[in-house]
């Protein structure tokens, strides 16, 4: 049995002139949750794609559990999951009809197939709703039918394209403790967001922007590659020490959240905090207090992405 | 093996149908509504054309071919007046579409020769029944002069036409056959091409290409059920034609039956590979319309006859799947023709129908 479930090397594709993915590389182990995090627009959805055999890329390789896509499109059809970003059932087919159609398509045996589709239910909480017409499902459940779906002919690897985006927190948290109970049961998992919170739930991460892979290991791995410190900055007027803050830092350096003024420092200012905040003072612009706070995620991409760009600049 | 998954694909089409009453209910509509339009708007029968007379002469001869005028089915005679110079004013006002003027000499004339001074005067602006009123009162006053001039004796040559198989001219005999064969290629391209372009749109194309389904099962388990719901609307509207119109069934219903299979299959061939080339049902729709309903009109004899169209465009009625079938139905319904001498004419629409079904299988990509 291979080791890796998912090995891509130098994938690369692009839409006419644009680049969507660039010499792309990645390892993803048998029984790993991996998640795949960054905006829209990074790349997520045509390296699933790729893999899911449903596009061709312009160059590169890639193997699903040792089986090439290229060569063998179909064999890898068998063993994955695949579930696209947007709800692709049919509305007008109830939950049952949903599921039994793909089990069909799949060729999923008749005994199997009733078993199947109990467990799945079961464990989806969607069996009271096997009459209901999909389309009349919340956007939550039909996230969790898509999932069984997807599970009907039991894969070892599930590719699932921003399975929680417009799905309301509580809905979120249920799906994500599905997710963990099938990885639980040795299936292998590959998860796109666009939420910095939920790569937590991963095992291992890559950060993905404009088709290239900023960073990849656990969050916690990728939150020490953080360069600098983030600082919070709490006061009586909020809106103006951002402002204040705006004009000296770059803008999606300073964020105001709950009672501060969040400021991710990734690169060291021109000029020191302390002459910063007796800058601030000057103005007539209050500080009360200034603490040191340990990185987050989005902290790190954002530190990235900025010097991804200064980098290419630099080359440039 | 037969493939397994062309079955439950077909079991999923059929839900969708039946699930979408509304939609059924104006496929099986929509053919009524345009066989009454078709069937009574474009009446090319001129009956009960109003005609308007002056009589001149005010003889028995006049007199006798004015019974004759007003115990016609094809006019009615509208107005008589003594003043040719009231003519226009009727035509102007539309009153009548003819006139017939019997001059002061007349039955004189007609005694001393068979020309007979006789005025009519049609009104030209539409060309087309004008000719036809022409040859109307014209057949029927060469009878009645015929009749007159030769007092008893046989004359020497009588031409009498006789139209073969539709001897009453009957228009609805011509046009309805024609309509289920317009009806059948537009319902079938639209159906198929529209339900791919939705499920394109939908996303759901995507979700069933992951699985390890083949392009001939999805393109099969496409056709089969709108084969079969084209098949109800073509024996729905034949049947309609047939009770309603009065189009004659001189043949044998189960040979039209079953070319009607063979064309509907074309037709949804002719959908599905208009569906690989289309992104969205609104652009399906209009390619589907564009690609039959112009062609099925104007090229495949339904309207104007193939053997008067300059010679390209005779060319490019052959691969008109509509041509075909219009001699096929007609064929059987008015002249009751069988497979003896339809085979060539039904195996040219086979082989249309293979030809687009193995191009759209070809294209049918499995990828995005």
């Amino acid at each position: 049995m291979p080791e890796s479930a998912i090995s891509v090397v130098n994938l690369q594709k692009q839409y006419g002139q644009t680049p969507a993915l660039n010499s792309v590389s990645l390892e993803i182990r048998q029984g790993e949750m991996f998640g795949l995090i960054g905006p829209d627009g990074a790349g997520k959805t045509t390296l699933m794609r790729i893999l899911s055999s449903l596009m061709d890329p312009d160059a590169g390789e890639c193997r699903l559990l040792g089986i090439s896509v290229k060569e063998h499109p179909e064999k890898v059809r068998r063993v994955i999951g695949y579930m696209p970003q947007r709800f692709s059932l049919y509305p007008d087919l109830t939950v049952g009809e949903n599921l039994r159609f793909f089990a069909d398509l799949f060729g999923v045996p008749r005994l199997d197939r009733q078993k199947r589709t109990e467990d799945l239910l079961g464990f989806a909480r969607l069996s009271p709703f096997i009459k209901r017409r999909a389309g009349r499902l919340s956007g939550g459940m039909k996230q969790k039918l898509a999932l069984c779906c997807a599970l009907i002919h039991t894969p070892r690897l599930l590719i699932l394209d921003e399975p929680t985006t417009g799905v309301d927190p509580v809905s979120r948290r249920e799906f994500w403790e599905i997710l963990k109970a099938l990885k639980d049961q040795g299936v292998t998992l590959l998860v796109s967001t666009p939420y910095m919170d939920e790569a937590q739930r991963c095992d291992r991460i890559a950060l993905i922007h404009k088709g290239n892979i900023l960073a990849e290991g656990s969050a916690l791995e990728v939150i020490a590659r953080f360069p600098g410190k983030v600082v919070a900055v709490f006061g009586p007027d909020l809106p103006g020490l951002a402002g204040w803050f705006k004009k000296k830092l770059r803008s999606e350096q300073v964020q105001i959240l709950g009672d501060r003024v969040r400021l991710n420092l990734f690169t060291q200012p021109r000029v020191s905090m302390d002459e910063l905040c007796a800058g601030a003072e000057d103005a007539g612009i209050a500080i009360d207090a200034v603490d040191e706070v340990g990185p987050g995620l989005e902290d790190t991409f954002i530190a990235l992405v900025a010097g991804k760009e200064e980098a290419h600049g630099a080359i440039g | 093996m037969i493939s397994t998954r062309i079955l439950p694909l077909m079991r999923k089409e059929f839900i969708h149908i039946r699930r979408d009453p509304r939609s059924l209910l104006i496929l099986f509509l929509m053919p009524l509504l345009m066989m009454f339009i078709f069937g009574y708007a474009i009446n090319m029968d001129l009956k009960h054309i109003r005609l308007g007379i002056c009589d001149l002469s005010r003889t028995p001869a006049s007199r006798d071919m004015i019974e004759a005028l007003k115990a016609s089915p094809y006019f009615d005679v509208v107005v008589r007046y003594d003043n040719p110079g009231r003519t226009e004013k009727l035509f102007k006002k539309r009153l009548v579409r003819a006139v017939v003027i019997f001059d002061t000499d007349f039955e004189r004339a007609l005694e001393r020769s068979a020309v007979t001074p006789l005025g009519v005067i049609a009104d030209g602006t539409d060309a087309n029944s004008a000719t036809l009123v022409q040859n109307y009162l014209e057949g029927l006053f060469m009878g009645r002069s015929l009749e007159i001039s030769s007092a008893g004796q046989e004359p020497p040559i009588r031409i009498k036409a006789r139209m073969l198989y539709n001897p009453d001219m009957e228009s609805a005999h011509f046009i309805v056959p024609g309509i289920v064969a317009l009806l059948l290629i537009m319902i079938g391209a639209l159906l198929t091409s529209v339900t791919i372009a939705r499920e394109k749109e939908a996303g759901t194309m995507e979700q069933i290409l992951v699985t390890p389904i083949r392009p001939y099962e999805v393109v099969l388990g496409k056709a089969i059920p709108y084969l079969v719901l084209g098949f109800g609307i073509a024996v729905f509207i034949m049947i309609f034609g047939h009770v309603w119109f009065e189009v004659p069934m001189r043949g044998a219903w189960s040979w039209l039956l079953l070319f009607c299979v063979v064309y509907i299959f074309t037709a949804l061939a002719i959908g599905l590979l208009i569906s690989t080339v289309v992104a969205t049902q609104q652009v399906a729709m209009m390619l589907s319309l564009v690609a039959t309903l112009l062609p099925s009109v104007m090229l495949s004899g339904f309207v104007f006859p193939i053997a008067s169209m300059p010679q390209p465009l005779q060319w490019i009625s052959k691969v008109v799947p509509a041509t075909y079938f219009l001699i096929i139905i007609r064929g059987i319904m008015l002249k009751g023709n069988g497979l003896a001498e339809l085979w060539p004419v039904v195996a040219a629409m086979s082989g249309i129908g293979v030809f687009f079904i193995a191009v759209a299988v070809k294209r049918f990509k499995l990828k995005l």
